[in-house]
């Protein structure tokens, strides 16, 4: 495996996540060439119960929803989204 | 006016954003914190409202792009509580103001579901008990 750069990136989560995962705002470290479902699974592999709730769960990436498949920049700011509930 | 609040809603205010001399209409939406749930039978004494404050404040602003486009000419205001809201207090406001009450009436039920269905805010119940349990919309 090549060393690959390290990228730095936040990630959010509200609402349940929130909750679940035990912050608002979080600094995170991951390869260079991670999308955000490898950002999930390694929060996943930290966070018993948080994969339950991946199938309800939407992404966004710098204010805008995102594919799981979409790869993750030096710098971006990933959001952890559950079903809203304004109103 | 489109934005989030974390203190009471001020609906005289947004009436008086959106109103003007070439409007016939104004038709305002609140909603409002109830006592029962649909989900707990337990009585409900506050909802607790968190919100992406950029995400959620950039669709609100898509959204009444989008009323304007589909049932203009109109004026549309839109605040959204965050924080807790106490039993009967709105949560949510919209006001339409149109020429007729027909676009005004069509406008803000467009701007009310849309909201619900898209906007990046989350609630949860907190019971007379203490307990509290996060609530999502089902799809209209």
């Amino acid at each position: 495996m090549p060393q690959g750069r390290t990228l730095k990136i936040r990630v959010l989560a509200f609402a349940r996540l929130r909750e679940l995962l035990g912050f608002s705002s979080r600094e995170l470290d991951v390869d260079d060439g991670a999308t955000v479902a490898d950002v999930w699974a390694r929060l996943a592999r930290e966070v018993a119960g948080l994969d339950g709730l991946r199938a309800s769960t939407r992404f966004a990436r710098n204010g805008a929803l995102a594919a799981a498949t979409v790869a993750v920049r030096d710098g971006d700011e990933i959001a952890l989204l559950p079903p809203v509930g304004g109103g | 006016m489109i934005g989030l609040s974390d203190a009471g809603l001020d609906v005289a205010a947004l009436v008086e954003a959106v109103r003007s001399d070439a409007h016939g209409a104004v038709v305002t939406f609140l909603g409002t914190t109830r006592a029962t749930s649909p989900g707990d039978p337990r009585p409900v004494v506050a909802l607790e409202y968190e919100a992406y404050d950029a995400m959620a404040i950039s669709e609100m602003e898509t959204i009444a792009r989008e009323t304007r486009e589909r049932f203009g000419p109109l004026e549309i205001a839109m605040l959204h509580r965050t924080g807790r809201v106490a039993l009967g207090e709105p949560s949510v406001a919209i006001v339409v103001a149109a020429p007729h009450r027909g676009p005004a009436f069509e406008a803000c039920r467009y701007a009310i579901d849309a909201v619900k269905a898209r906007v990046a805010v989350w609630k949860r119940e907190v019971y007379r008990d203490g307990d509290t349990a996060w609530v999502a919309n089902t799809p209209s």
